[in-house]
């Protein structure tokens, strides 16, 4: 082989990896966000125990709930803040009502804030792990159970747990029409 | 050397075909180099007419006249033509020209890829251009085009701008790996790699960072495609995606992609001095390394553009210390350019004024990129003018003032004509100053907290903004004298010698002036 045309497919295949370099790069960022809870990201169910030696310390949390643009339903916490302490496991209820005319699928989506703690917050049920369909004027009320793990670091004194809430029928109609 | 080489011994001894088919068909570098310097000409004067657009909105407070919707069309375009269209074509047009006469080669190596490259180029601009007569009107999402505005907000026209950048993405890459190819397998017998003029050497690891990084935003706009249209979530929250995910892949590209646009400028600059000072480059050897350092802290730092978001404290500060990092290997470069001055016989023809005036506007350019690079004050600075102060600074009497001194250096080589250097001096003159009067007051400005890409702005910023208006406004039309000075010496002129400067250095001084269409058909012996 000429030493040009070698040149040349290693450039080529140098370029369609990068290509895929940059498609990997969506599964990396997902990983490493959720090794280090940046953007508030948090991992999905976890069971977690502790000894009973763990210290547990008093900790504000603060719900909230928030609507993405152009979506009706009526999403609301129970509670607006929570006196916890770290290492005991609470329930919060949430409650979604679909007030419009037709059936509409939603996604929760949790953020956590401060970052860094959001890997100190362990949910073990919660209704973000899956879809909410409701039918017209239907109302639902889902709980989500979380630990506040004992090794959260001491400059955290509150933890806002946010939702904001996605209308993704559009998408269903689309998944159902092209299966 | 090549089969295509080869196969064209038959009609080597051949000129130019007649007519528009000549620039058509054309597979020599001469030529082809020669075309992208006209269109990347042309898109300068389009992005320019846009930043003129731009400043009249800004001269005085309050709406004047376009409306905020236009607005944000021109600066988006302005951003994007001025980086795809004029500068990164420019230096393309320029290493056509100029890498294989600088090592011995007749042609570049894949003279046909090389023809396609520059002919899908004018195609991706007439898309992009085309969106401003669509309904929704072009791309209004700024030149970084982040996710959500350019996906769940953006115009129905943004998939021609999908189209577009993918077209300007292939293009840049077969244009690398065309240069890479021709660099590393075409140099003349006796051109080793420490030999190779510094010009060179910047397009090599330029062409290299090309292939490294336009893949990925081609990745990038494809995910943008499959979100508006395929029902994915990659930037999209809803479904599990991750808006912030977009901007960490478009710097990806975007932080070496701003090297691409300086390091080719670097190369000609030390051209340009070593020959107007009559003393070879001081450190050649630094020079390269502190380009292949320079190339790959790029790929370290690209949070830097996105301290805002909300990073943590351990990522504040890697970004932080790899970004000062980066004023190492350029300090080696401007030190050597000064010392290559220093004590050399100094002559100021145009080039070297144009030289000079980037040696010192880069340095500010790139000391305002430290006050940036600064995570606890880049709060502060972050989307203010002054980081338009800080990027107009490397791009303008950066990159342009280095592709312009080039345009004048090796201009005599193309036409064989001399240029007029009273006019090369006024277009010099008249740009260094107004370059300032544009650029300068912009740090003041952003300093005390005038936003980026709004149409309007609070009564205090209302008299520096009118300076800024008028400088513009000088800088814009003076570019004007510099189409003239290219027309002049294609005409008329001084004949040139094929040495053209004094004891200028390089292959290329060796052949006729102009330049005969083919160059190098038996290699040179380089000692």
């Amino acid at each position: 082989m000429k030493a040009a045309t070698k040149t040349n497919l290693k450039l080529v295949s140098l370029v369609l990896g990068m290509f895929c370099f940059g498609f990997a790069l969506v599964p990396i960022y997902d990983v490493f966000c959720e090794i280090t809870g940046l953007n508030g990201k948090v991992s999905g169910p976890t069971i977690t125990e502790y000894d009973d030696n763990f210290n547990s310390r008093e900790i504000k949390i603060l719900f909230v709930t928030k609507n993405n643009e152009n979506m009706a339903w009526n999403f609301t916490s129970e509670k607006r803040t929570l006196d916890a302490e770290t290492g005991t496991a609470y329930t919060v209820d949430y409650t979604f009502e679909n007030p419009t005319d037709y059936p509409m699928v939603a996604q929760a989506i949790p953020s956590v804030s401060p970052g860094k703690g959001a890997q100190y917050f362990h949910k073990t049920e919660c209704f973000c792990f899956e879809e909410q369909l409701l039918q017209p004027g239907e109302k639902l009320t889902m709980p989500v159970r979380f630990i506040i793990d004992p090794d959260l670091p001491d400059d955290v004194p509150v933890l806002t747990l946010g939702y904001t809430l996605f209308d993704i029928s559009e998408s269903h109609i689309k998944l159902q029409a092209s299966n | 050397m090549s089969a295509v080489i080869d196969s064209h011994s038959d009609d080597h001894h051949h000129g130019p075909a007649k007519g528009i088919t000549r620039w058509l068909y054309t597979t020599n570098h001469k030529d082809i180099g020669t075309l992208y310097l006209w269109f990347s000409f042309l898109m300068l004067f389009l992005g320019g007419a846009m930043a003129m657009v731009i400043r009249a909105e800004l001269f005085e407070p309050g709406s004047q006249i376009v409306s905020p919707e236009f607005y944000n069309q021109m600066l988006t375009n302005h951003g994007l033509i001025m980086v795809f269209g004029a500068v990164m074509p420019a230096f393309v047009g320029l290493a056509n020209w100029i890498i294989p006469m600088q090592i011995g080669a007749p042609d570049m190596a894949l003279p046909r890829m090389n023809n396609l490259s520059f002919w899908i180029l004018p195609v991706a601009f007439g898309i992009l251009i085309s969106t401003f007569f669509m309904e929704g009107g072009g791309p209004n999402f700024g030149w970084t085009f982040y996710a959500p505005l350019s996906t769940a907000y953006a115009p129905p026209t943004v998939t021609f701008f999908i189209f577009a950048v993918h077209i300007m993405g292939a293009s840049s890459i077969m244009g690398s790996i065309n240069i890479i190819t021709t660099i590393l397998n075409m140099r003349a017998p006796g051109m080793t790699f420490m030999k190779m003029p510094l010009f060179t050497w910047t397009w090599l690891i330029t062409a290299y960072l090309l292939i490294a990084v336009m893949p990925v935003l081609a990745g990038a706009v494809t995910m943008m495609l499959m979100d508006i249209h395929f029902g994915t979530s990659f930037f999209n929250a809803a479904g599990g995606g991750d808006p912030v995910l977009f901007q960490h892949i478009f710097w990806f590209f975007g932080h070496p992609e701003v090297y691409i646009m300086i390091l080719p400028a670097f190369g000609i600059v030390s051209h340009i001095i070593e020959t107007f000072s009559r003393k070879p480059i001081f450190g050649y050897t630094s020079m390269v390394y502190a380009i292949a350092s320079i190339a790959i802290l790029s790929f370290i730092v690209w949070a830097h553009h996105m301290f805002t978001v909300g990073m943590p404290i351990a990522g504040e500060l890697f970004f932080m210390y790899t970004t000062m990092l980066i004023a190492i290997p350029t300090g080696v470069k401007v030190f050597n350019w000064l010392s290559t001055m220093f004590k050399g016989s100094i002559s100021f023809e145009t080039p070297m004024l144009f030289s000079i005036a980037f040696v010192a506007l880069f340095t500010i350019g790139g000391l305002s990129g430290l006050m940036l690079a600064i995570a606890p004050a880049d709060f502060q600075y972050h989307d203010t003018y002054f980081v338009v102060a800080h990027f107009h600074y490397v791009l303008v009497p950066g990159a342009i003032f280095g592709i312009i001194a080039g345009v004048y250096y090796w201009l005599p080589k193309w036409t064989g004509n001399m240029y007029d250097e009273v006019l090369g001096k006024t277009h010099f003159w008249m740009s260094f100053i107004s370059v300032n009067i544009t650029f300068f007051p912009m740090h003041f400005v952003g300093l005390a907290g005038m936003p980026r890409r709004i149409p309007d702005y609070a009564l205090q910023f209302a008299d520096f903004n009118m300076v800024i208006s008028i400088g513009a406004f000088i800088f814009g039309l003076t570019q004007l004298l510099f189409l003239f000075i290219i027309l002049k010496s294609i005409f008329a002129g001084k004949q040139a010698t094929s040495e053209v400067w004094e004891g200028a250095k390089g292959l290329e001084w060796t052949v006729a002036s102009p330049a005969p269409y083919h160059t190098f058909e038996t290699p040179p012996e380089v000692k």
